[in-house]
């Protein structure tokens, strides 16, 4: 079952590589072809505590099997899988199987699917594998996901897939901060701006001026200024506290895998982050995304792509003469990136781009149209056609002191690449661009439509659907069999990536038209998606946003489905 | 895909007639619903000053802080602020208030504060709104009603300017009114004392930043007759130095 039991490596810190015999954890590598992975139908895991050191600092990761990631599952469709998960924390903990689909009680989601997994104890999870794919799993319990309880899961196809490729890697994106993940919460609750060392200054005014005058200037520092926010936020925790990993390792780790030239190589990518968004590509390379999700999708070709949190993505790239290429995966807010190199031989390396510009958000990022838009004496006047129509909002949002913005004017946005990303001269993938290769799987026409706004306060560091705390709200009823869409208004000014357990989300276009099918919805500010979902598990499913912050200050719901 | 992705993909096409172990998983047991920290009680402690100040040939040491503990919409809040020169306190007062959000930028308080200095301090009933009128602009105005009849209002605004990412120019108003004359606890009726001050800090880190800055005190009307009675200054230009704390 442990494929290749005997090939280990240390975790390698940045610029304290040589330090860490002794201390160092034995870290097997999740890559298919030479690290350590489980595979078959039983499988025995263990949350535990395990010391590591990414950042030359000392630190304790929680872990599945003394390993950061995970160790990658191997499972083949149609099986039966069994997992054993015992818990060797003080506190409960818990695996969720993120985008599988199985009976609710195999969910992991406690409270909800479970009571947990208690101190000592340990949880048998069963179910029969209904698809084939690149997926991952975590702990849904409190905040353990981000100190490391995460590890890649491939599903193998029954019938062979329509692809041709000499190696199958798995890069997972991961985020990992010397700061327990609690300190993180609770500094964002004090001080949500703490980790952006990037707002605009003086100088940036002065600059402003005299490349736009003063007038333009200072009315768009105005409405800024009007919103209580700053155009520079763009994730809440920055590369100040996180350092971005792949497969385990910072980027001077400099993961490696191999290729022969003229191969074809399927990488699998996940994200894996508590809290960041990944844009990805090789320089050098086309990716093919085959798979969005786990699920295939009509091939497309691009230079580079964005991967919200918990997505995954395949795709192939067929590799060139060089020696080595670059795994180059940058923060949305470019405050750093994780890194990699697809090489022929250990040891090589590419150059490593420098992190793209820094985006500022602009008032039509958030759907407010122009600037003009935030002049309300100006409303009157507004051409609301050019806009799209103006956006109606839940009472529940009304005087909510938790709802600090309402989008005006929010658009699907789906074919735009996202800030940071636009004319930035790369081909880039968009949700526009994805295809699931199959017509509506279920084929009816939504019985009923659901809206929830995604909804939050920056300062206060709270989030909500519809303004409402998942603590304060009732769950969402579906009937067992009906089909319903979800449409979802992003009220914030932060990018969100919702996710539905046990059930697919069918994401549509703007005119209602099926697109793709995901089990996870990035939804950025300005925007407004919707996707069909057919009910057909039964019992108490989780919803909410995969930012682990958000999730667990209130961007969370509670999904029945009944008979 | 195979037969049984199928099967499940066209689940609208034929919904099977429902397995009763299918049930069973759905219902477990006793489940008392899922938590998370969106209940939570969380706090903060902000010391905004904490400085000797150059006044004439002496110097002084003053403080101002806040905290706050509490959920996203109420929320206790203390407040202290005083000064000591020459090895005495001569101004110090504490305030306890409750918040109430009322709007995503303001918030409500009401509560007690007592002054410890000067004389033998004063009880007040506080009430006053706080909140951010502009990303950056902090504003605080508090109506008291103190013993001996004595009204009193007190604003407080303080805005920061990013010079870089690290170094941070702060300037902040505090200006007291009161409604009678009570030369004992240096109250005059009116405006009656008022500070300007400008601040430059460092932020070595979030939490600790060290300044310096200059501080600008004054009394008006009533408050400045009093003064010039006593032989006292009107006005005082004074050198700070600090550190800023947030916990």
């Amino acid at each position: 079952m442990l494929r290749n039991p005997t090939r280990r490596t240390f975790v390698k810190g940045l610029g304290a590589a040589t330090t860490l015999a002794g201390l160092g954890l034995w870290r097997p590598l999740a890559q298919a072809s030479d690290g350590r992975e489980l595979a078959g139908q039983h499988f025995e895991l263990f949350i535990g505590q395990t010391p590591v050191n990414i950042t030359g600092q000392p630190r304790t990761a929680l872990t599945i099997n003394d390993s950061l990631p995970g160790p990658l599952l191997r499972w083949r469709e149609g099986d039966t899988v069994t997992l054993r998960v015992r818990n060797r924390l003080d506190q409960d903990t818990s695996i969720h199987w993120h985008g599988i689909l199985l009976p609710a009680n195999m969910d992991g989601v406690p409270g909800l699917s479970f009571a947990g997994i208690a101190p000592g104890g340990d949880y048998l999870y069963r179910f029969t594998l209904r698809q084939s794919g690149t997926y991952w799993y975590h702990s849904h319990s409190g905040l353990q996901e981000q100190a490391g309880v995460y590890g890649a899961i491939v599903i193998e196809p029954r019938e062979p897939e329509p692809h041709a490729y000499q190696r199958d890697h798995v890069l997972l994106f991961s985020d990992w901060s010397d700061q327990a993940p609690e300190a993180l919460l609770a500094t964002l609750k004090k001080q949500s701006d703490a980790f952006n060392y990037h707002k605009r200054t003086l100088g940036d005014f002065v600059t402003d001026v005299a490349d736009n005058g003063w007038r333009a200037t200072v009315d768009e520092r105005l409405a800024w200024a009007r919103m209580r926010m700053s155009p520079t936020d763009l994730a809440d925790i920055s590369a100040a506290s996180y350092t971005y990993l792949l497969n385990g390792q910072p980027p001077d780790g400099n993961f490696t895998c191999l290729f022969q030239p003229g191969e074809t190589v399927r990488l699998r990518l996940i994200n894996a982050s508590a809290m960041t968004y990944f844009d990805f590509r090789i320089p050098g390379l086309a990716l093919t995304v085959i798979a969005a999700d786990g699920l295939p999708v009509t091939p497309v070709t691009v230079d580079e792509l964005r991967i919200a949190v918990a997505e995954t993505y395949d795709v192939l790239v067929t590799v060139g003469d060089l020696p080595a290429y670059t795994l180059f995966a940058q923060s949305l807010d470019r405050s750093g990136y994780a890194r990699g190199t697809l090489a022929r031989a250990k040891g090589l390396q590419a150059a490593v781009p420098a992190p793209d510009p820094r985006p500022v958000l602009s008032m039509a990022d958030m759907g407010h149209g122009d600037m003009a838009a935030m002049d309300h004496s100006n409303m009157a006047g507004m051409d609301h056609g050019s806009m799209g129509s103006m956006q109606g909002h839940p009472a529940s949002e009304t005087g909510n002191p938790l709802v600090d913005m309402q989008t005006m004017a929010p658009r699907a946005n789906l074919a735009d690449p996202g800030i940071g990303l636009r004319d930035n001269g790369r081909r880039v993938l968009t949700y526009a661009d994805l295809r699931s290769p199959y017509p509506d799987p279920d084929g009816r026409e939504p019985s009923r439509d659901i809206e929830l706004h995604l909804t939050g306060h920056m300062e206060r560091f709270a989030w909500s659907f519809d303004g409402v705390k998942f603590s304060d709200a009732a769950p969402l009823r579906l009937a067992y069999g009906e089909r319903v869409r979800i449409t979802l208004v992003n009220d914030t000014m932060m990018t969100h990536p919702i996710h539905l357990h046990g059930m697919w989300s069918d994401l549509e276009d703007e005119h209602g038209r099926f697109l793709v099918r995901k089990h996870t919805v990035d939804i950025p500010p300005g925007s407004r998606r919707s996707y069909r979902v057919t009910a057909d598990a039964l019992g108490r499913w989780a919803y909410h946003c995969h930012l682990l912050y958000h999730m667990e200050t209130g961007m969370f719901r509670e999904v029945r489905v009944d008979e | 895909m195979n037969e049984m992705n199928n099967r499940r993909l066209v689940t609208g096409v034929a919904l099977a007639a429902l397995l009763a172990s299918e049930r069973a998983t759905a219902e477990p047991p006793r489940l008392t619903g899922h938590q998370v920290h969106d209940r939570a009680v969380n706090w903060a402690v902000i010391v905004d000053q904490l400085e000797y100040q150059d006044v004439e040939s002496s110097s002084a040491l003053k403080w101002n802080a806040t905290a706050w503990v509490g959920g996203d919409i109420d929320r206790l809040w203390l407040r202290t602020e005083g000064e000591r020169q020459q090895g005495n306190t001569h101004k110090a007062e504490l305030q306890a208030l409750w918040g109430h959000a009322i709007g995503p930028w303001w918030e409500l308080v009401g509560g007690l504060r007592q002054d410890f200095k000067p004389a033998s301090g004063q009880t007040w009933a506080a009430f006053g709104i706080q909140g951010t009128p502009l990303y950056g602009l902090e504003l605080e105005a508090t109506a008291y009603a103190g013993e001996r009849q004595q009204r009193a209002l007190r604003l407080e605004a303080a805005y920061t300017i990013l010079l870089t990412n690290r170094w941070f120019l702060e300037p902040n108003l505090e200006a007291n009114f009161y409604g009678r004359n009570d030369a004992g606890r240096e109250q005059g009726a009116g405006l009656a004392d008022s500070e300007v001050g400008l601040r430059l800090r460092y932020e070595i880190s979030r939490g600790f930043a060290p300044y310096v800055g200059v501080s600008f005190e004054r009394l008006h009307g009533n408050r400045a007759s009093q003064a010039r009675e006593d032989g006292e200054d009107l006005g005082q230009t004074r050198l700070v130095a600090g550190i800023r704390l947030r916990f």
